[in-house]
């Protein structure tokens, strides 16, 4: 393929960062078991343990409350499994949390993992948002009732990108003594954590949406807090999730903190220099369009939109042609019959859903990816609009 | 460099970059018949509108427009090829699948976005049928209950399945049948078994 690629999917995944990647390399020498006394696993274990302290200093914690699992997806279901533990020598077990408060447009690992503790007889509460995306905070203080056992809300969107006001909530959770855990998958390494400062329990983190290695996340527990593993079978882990680690992803993901760290500021005021650029050659160039999340409070990397008269899935198939990649919430895309839960639960049509369009962008993208997705773009929605029912009916109002 | 392989067949991509017979600026009156099915709100709208030879009772013409997704756009662009020459009664009875096979195969859960271009042309036959008084002509798709209680019909079922329902369980989730008095269990998962095959089937 001769033309040009703009990769615009970051919320997806991201490329290696090249140092993650020679680090990783050499990596691949290190297969000691870290469990292993030898000096084989000892060797391992000195490098899982630095990867530790790095994610740990990335985000103002302690090493040991930094523990290592699969995913995002794992880390994030491991918090919501702690309430429907069955074990009687459980942490957990009969507490009298019955209820779990959560938000409408949390990512399906969350919701379905309460979806299961609804089956399981836990009352779950949904918090609803803006239209720009924000919880209703008010609503959060009506829903703290004194059988509320955890809130979990995510700190950024994956999809429109509004950020929440994690410390605002964290502090009216704790003022009723509850727990309070952040998905921040898509926030870390793009705007400042510290959890201390944000005084949260629980916080989810993911490798491969930071340039890290896919299979690899992080779960941050606050001392003190209790815990119930979700994997059982093995020490490792402070015993808080059992089976050998994935030390090459752990490695990745302790360099891909520390690449974080120096080059997320910088790349935060040119991704919303883009940002800026991207939305007004959209607004210039197409008539009938809006835009998605908060205006302000907004991952900078990340610009929803949506196009009247287009169906995303047709968007995003004539932009993969031009080498353009990026994400839409249309249910066309999905393999569901629905459109993005988190764009309906802003209030807006289902039609404005299905013709949405996520660019994300990331550390490699330049001035000329952006202009190149301006260029590409109006001739594509032009093309799409001409052969569809909805933008004639549209044409014949006016 | 990422091998160029896409996610549907090449036909359909092919379809889907030259769709053939969009309706562009023509007035649709001059057509004999239009029809036009699905809502935007489930994210796909089809329109179609036909020139008949009435001498052979043939499709002359017939074009379209869509509010829908690639495989929606392909599918009918195809359609709309397969059916030019054809008589009005065998083009009445292409099914989705003629559509799939003819696209070199469509994923399971693209199959729903397929059906469209079916229904939009049997609605610009029946329009045709009725502007010049063959009303006798049109078989109207009538659905009979099966589930009383819910009061679900077969076309209900018909529409699960193409929408990926595969067991008893996820038909009553989908369409609440069977959730009251359980009766007709029997005879929807029959009905269901033979949707699967009819659109579905090897």
């Amino acid at each position: 393929m001769a033309k040009r690629q703009v990769y615009m999917d970051h919320n997806a995944t991201t490329p290696l960062h090249p140092e993650v990647k020679k680090v990783m390399i050499k990596a691949l020498e290190d297969f000691g078991n870290p469990s292993s006394l030898h000096a084989f696993g000892r060797h391992t274990r000195k490098l899982v343990e630095e990867a530790r302290e790095n994610v740990a200093t990335f985000l103002g914690a302690k090493a040991e409350e930094i523990i290592f699992v699969g995913s995002g997806t794992e880390a994030n279901n491991t918090v919501l499994s702690i309430f429907a533990c069955p074990s009687k020598k459980c942490n957990f077990h009969g507490k009298a949390a019955a209820e779990i408060v959560t938000t409408s447009i949390e990512h399906p690992c969350i919701l379905e993992a309460a979806k299961c503790l609804e089956d399981r007889g836990f009352k779950v509460l949904y918090l609803s948002v803006d239209r720009y995306g924000k919880v209703n905070i008010e609503q959060l203080k009506d829903m703290m009732k004194d059988n509320v056992g955890l809130v979990s809300v995510m700190m950024a969107n994956n999809e429109i990108g509004t950020i929440q006001d994690v410390k605002t909530i964290a502090d009216i959770v704790h003022k009723k003594g509850v727990l309070f855990h952040t998905d921040a998958v898509q926030a870390v390494g793009k705007i400042p954590i510290n959890v201390r400062d944000l005084d949260v329990d629980f916080l989810t983190l993911s490798a491969h949406k930071i340039y890290g290695p896919k299979g690899i996340g992080a779960l941050y527990i606050k001392k003190g807090i209790p815990f119930c593993p979700l994997i059982r079978g093995g020490h490792q882990e402070q015993g808080r999730r059992a089976g050998t680690e994935n030390t090459l992803g752990i490695i990745g993901l302790g360099e891909a903190v520390q690449m974080r760290e120096k080059e997320m500021k910088e790349e935060e005021k040119r991704l919303l220099k883009f940002k800026a650029v991207l939305r007004k050659g959209i607004e210039d160039n197409i008539k009938d369009i809006s835009f998605n999340g908060h205006p302000t409070d907004c991952l900078a990397s990340t610009l929803n939109v949506s196009f009247e008269g287009a169906e995303g899935e047709a968007i995003l198939l004539y932009l993969d042609l031009e080498g353009i990649a990026v994400s839409t919430g249309s249910a066309c895309a999905s393999g569901s019959l629905d459109p993005s839960h988190v764009l309906l639960a802003t209030g807006i049509s289902a039609e404005r859903a299905h013709g949405s369009i996520r660019f994300s962008m990331g550390r490699e993208n330049t001035m000329q990816d952006v202009e190149y997705v301006i260029d590409k773009l109006p001739e594509v929605i032009r093309r799409i609009r001409g052969m569809s029912t909805a933008y004639t009916k549209k044409v014949r109002k006016q | 460099m990422i091998k160029d392989e896409w996610v549907y067949s090449e036909k359909l991509k092919e379809h889907f970059m030259n769709p053939k017979n969009v309706l562009r600026d023509e007035k649709v009156d001059e057509y004999d018949g239009k029809g036009i099915v699905g809502n935007l709100k489930c994210g796909d709208e089809m329109m179609m509108v036909i020139k008949v030879d009435k001498k052979n009772n043939t499709i002359s013409e017939c074009k379209w427009k869509t509010y829908g997704c690639a495989s929606a756009i392909a599918s009918t662009s195809i359609l709309s090829e397969m059916v030019k020459g054809m008589t009005l009664d065998k083009a009445y009875h292409v099914s989705p699948k003629d559509v799939a096979k003819e696209l070199g195969g469509l994923p399971e859960h693209k199959i729903h976005c397929s059906v469209l271009g079916d229904k939009a042309l049997r609605a610009a036959i029946n329009d045709y049928y009725l502007r010049n008084n063959m009303p006798q002509k049109i078989e109207t798709e009538k659905a009979r209950i099966i589930c009383q209680c819910m009061n679900v019909t077969d076309k209900e079922i018909e529409h699960a399945v193409l929408e990926g329902v595969r067991t008893y369980l996820e038909l009553q989730e989908h369409t609440k049948l069977g959730t009251v008095c359980g009766q007709c269990k029997d005879e929807a998962t029959r009905l269901m078994n033979e949707y699967i095959q009819k659109h579905f089937g090897k």
